[in-house]
This record gives C-alpha cells, structure tokens and sequence, in this order.
C-alpha cells in the first residue's frame, strides 16, 4: 500500500454491499469482480445488461470563458483551443456528435485517449464534453488548461459518479428511467433533465455491445445504481471483466496497448486521425503520422489467436515460426466469449496480415498463435435508434 | 489427514505418495480458472519452487511445491476442464501426486484447524 489514502466513488458503498472485492486502481478503490466472478460477468454482458462503476474516469466540461452567442462561431472557438493538442476534427463535430481521439506528445507518441462531444442543445455551444482515462486525468486535464489558457475554463466533472449500461438490453434497461436516452445513436450524447438534476448520457462504451455512459451528481448516483439494478435484466460488473469485454471488442488500454512512445498509427488507431488535421499537419508529432502513412512504419497492434497452451499476457514475446522474436503482447488473456486465448501485441508490418502464423512465448515455451483481425468478437452497437 | 501450507496447497499423505491441490479459500480467491500448467511425472521438485501455474481470467499465479519430491502423476483432468478447480479445489480439483523424498516435512504442515486459524487472520 501507497501511504496515499484510496478515492472512493459515489457507489463505493454500493459495491461493497453487493459483496464486491475491491481492489486499487489509479487513485481509487474500485470493485474488481462481484461474487458471481468474472467469466459470469463478463457472458452476462454479452447476452444481457451489465452496470460498471466507471467514475474513477475523468468527465470535465470545457468551455469558453466570453461566448459570443453565435453557437457555429462558439463551436469553432472552443474546438480551437484543444485541437493544438489532439489529432481528431473537433471543429468538425456534429451538434451531440461524441468522438473518439487521442492526446498526442511532439513525437506523435499518445499521452491518452479520449472522447469530445459537441453538445446538441444550441444555449450550449462554446462548451465541449471530455471524457479522458482515470490514471492520466490529472496530467491530461492541466495540459487542457496550460493550451486553453484564459480563452477557455476547465469544469471537472469526476465529483459525480459515471455508470456504464453496457449489453444488448442496455437499450431496454433505460426505456423506462431515462426514455431519452434511446434517442440516441451510437458515438451521440446528450444532456437531459432528470429528477431536478441533470445527467449527460452517451450511447458508447467500452465492452463492444450497444450501452450507454450516464454521468450524473453525487447524490443521484446511489438510487439511479439501484433502480438500474433492480432489473431483472442488469447485473453488476467490474473491472474484470471490463478487462476481458475491452479485449475481445478489440479496444486498445491506455497504459498498456497504448503509451507515449506508441504512434495512432501503429496502434492501429488511423481512424482516430483527421484527414483535415493531417493535411494540415497542425496536431503535435503530425510528421511522424505522415511519415508513417506513407510506409515509415515499424511495428503495429494485431490481434492474435492463441491456439494452444496458456494464455499469453502482457509481456508476452512474439516470434516468427523460425523463432526469432518479432515483438511482444501488449495485453492479453483467456476470452470468455471464444473459450480461447486472445491476446493484442506489436510485430513489424510485414507478420501482421491475419492468417500469419506466429509464436508466443509463454514460460519459456513456444505456442503456436495466428493473427486474426479485431474485434475478436463482433460488435453490437446501435448506430441508429430505433424510431 | 489433509495438511495446509501459507501459500495455499493442500496435501495429503498416504503411505509415502502425497496429493497436492489448491485450497477452497486459493480457488475463491482466483475466481474463475481458465487453465492450469502442471508438470509432468518423472520431475523432481523442491519445497518452495514454483510447480504448477493456475491461471484465471484475470492473471496467472504460480503454486508453490508444499514438499519435496518426484511427480508421479498430474490430474490431466485439468486440462480438460480447468474449472474442476474452482468446483472442487480439495477432491478431484487435485493437480498433482508426488512421491515424498521426507514424509516427515508435511507433518510440519498445519493441520485444518491451523490453517482455518491463519485464514482468519489474513
């Protein structure tokens, strides 16, 4: 133990109740498996609805200090004052749009990743929702406000609790408690009036499936857990199997599949680049991204299958079928969905066509393994609502 | 009679042959096992050394020999069905049996009511 004393959320007492093992994480002390286990949590987010206590993450709110009212002109200002630091379109977002970037360092190396949203209500334009990870908040919200400087005020939000519904009845889950919230289409947000409060609801996540972020106050946090939970339909899950669901939909970790020496690019986050902001060239290590894309590139994330013995992990070495060590596993583990092991890791260009037959080291022994493309399970999200 | 080490393993000694496993309390612990590394029969191994690797969803955790000796099986059941484990830790769960070099050392074990008492101050 760190002499630092453990954050807790607005649920802690929740998880605790409901008999959760608790276990540190960045900062906070987090439920890492409920009694049913994580094999069990993990296949009943898959099937039906599962409730994770995400608030040790970092919501903020960044928004202009002297708006003028003009919400397009609004839009493009605050989306200017964090684009110096990040590599997606951010002035390009819809109103409501939510969208998945990265934090860059000068070599193009990522300090996090994150999602922006744009909100869709026309009285809040100038204002834009942050969501960055738990163990960076810190770091990644005082470069906001080094960047934003007195243009822009940085309102953190990570007082109130974050809650994940995530699953195919995640939709059903919140029919009844907040309808709006079906509305929504996959990577859209919004913020609705609840209860004499408010809550700002995402549909994304982080299992693969169809679900929803729901930030909401302190105080609602316990009683908006509870009712989602006395649902037949909802389980609750913790970062285990929030581990394992990530894995298998393909998500990389911040920290682990993604760090600061490791580009978008090679993290197979391509997406993540603006094709405006590369043209332009205006985002930190924007050189090294180009020079990549155009065959500069030395190692990528794959998927791999392991095909037999034990799991490979983090740390895990890759080699070709010779033996040579061509890279290593960057997080990997048994998927409960497949009944097999998966793992993600970076190998030279050339060995990361799915279908290569590679090897991981395991204790020493060499264990056949074969590239396969990400998700390693399908995902399941709702583009559209239904209307 | 079933003797219990710190780390978790049971033993059991019959004639000069002991069986190894894990405890309830190491399998609860683990949660949901996945797979299971057990040496093979012929190895010698040393009180104390890494033996076996159970590993669950979550991380792989090595088993520590409770006594020193030859392997003479491995549960291969195991491999089949790694949640054997988790469904009975201290019967058929069982990951190894080992020809004792000193069956006195696992008279140095804790008894049941020992180890009960240490888990209650863990």
């Amino acid at each position: 133990m760190t002499g630092e004393a453990l954050k807790s959320t607005p649920l802690s007492a929740s998880h605790v109740a409901l008999g959760a093992r608790m276990t540190p994480f960045a900062g906070y002390g987090m439920p890492v498996q409920y009694p049913a286990g994580i094999l069990k949590e993990h296949l009943w987010t898959r099937a039906h609805a599962g409730l994770f206590d995400v608030s040790h993450m970092g919501p903020a709110w960044l928004e202009l200090t002297s708006p003028s009212g003009d919400g397009e002109a609004d839009h493009r200002a605050i989306a200017a004052l964090i684009e110096p630091l990040v590599c997606g379109d951010i002035r390009g977002l819809k109103p409501g749009q939510l969208r998945y970037t990265l934090l860059l360092n000068d070599g193009g190396g990522m300090l996090d990743d994150l999602m922006i949203g744009r909100p869709a209500n026309p009285e809040l334009q100038g204002r834009l929702y942050v969501v960055v990870n738990a163990a960076t908040k810190d770091a990644d919200f005082a470069a906001i406000v080094a960047r934003a400087g007195a243009a822009g005020r940085l309102i953190r939000a990570d007082d109130g609790a974050l809650i994940a519904v995530q699953g195919p009845q995640a939709a059903d889950l919140l029919e009844t408690l907040v309808p709006a919230a079906l509305d929504l289409g996959f990577m859209t947000f919004a913020t609705e009036a609840f209860e004499g409060a408010s809550l700002t609801i995402s549909r994304s996540g982080y299992t693969g499936e169809d679900g929803f972020e729901i930030l909401a106050p302190a105080a609602l946090a316990e009683s908006l857990w509870t009712r989602l939970l006395a649902d037949d339909r909802a389980a609750p899950v913790g970062l285990g199997a929030r581990d394992s669901l990530r894995l298998e939909a393909g998500l990389p970790l911040y920290g682990h599949d993604a760090d600061e020496t490791i580009s978008p690019i090679e993290a197979s986050l391509g997406f993540a680049v603006s094709k405006r902001r590369l043209k332009a060239r205006d985002f930190p290590g924007a050189a090294r991204v180009a020079s990549e894309l155009a065959g500069g590139l030395t190692r990528v994330r794959i998927g791999l299958r392991v095909l037999e013995g034990a799991p490979a992990r983090e740390g895990a070495q890759i080699a070709e079928p010779s033996g040579a060590i061509i890279g290593a596993v960057t997080s990997g583990g048994f998927s409960p969905s497949l009944g097999a092991s998966i793992a993600m890791g970076y190998v030279p260009p050339a060995f990361a066509e799915p279908g290569t037959a590679l090897k991981v080291l395991v204790r020493g022994r060499a264990q056949n393994a074969v590239v396969v493309a990400m998700p390693f399970v399908p995902h399941g999200y709702v583009r559209k609502p239904k209307t | 009679m079933m003797r219990f080490t710190k780390d978790h393993e049971w033993v059991d000694l019959v004639g000069d042959t002991a069986t190894i496993g894990i405890t309830a309390y190491a399998a609860e612990q683990l949660g949901d096992v996945v797979f299971v590394e057990l040496p093979e029969a012929g190895k010698v191994i040393r009180t104390g050394e890494a033996m076996a690797v159970v590993e669950s969803v979550k991380a792989a955790s090595d088993v520590f020999a409770p006594v020193s000796g030859e392997v003479t099986a491995a549960n291969g059941e195991l491999g089949e069905n790694p949640q054997t484990v988790n469904d009975q830790p201290e019967k058929s769960g069982w990951f190894v049996k080992i020809k004792v070099a000193d069956p006195d050392e696992v008279d140095g074990l804790m008894d049941r009511a020992a180890y009960e008492i240490f888990l209650a101050g863990l």
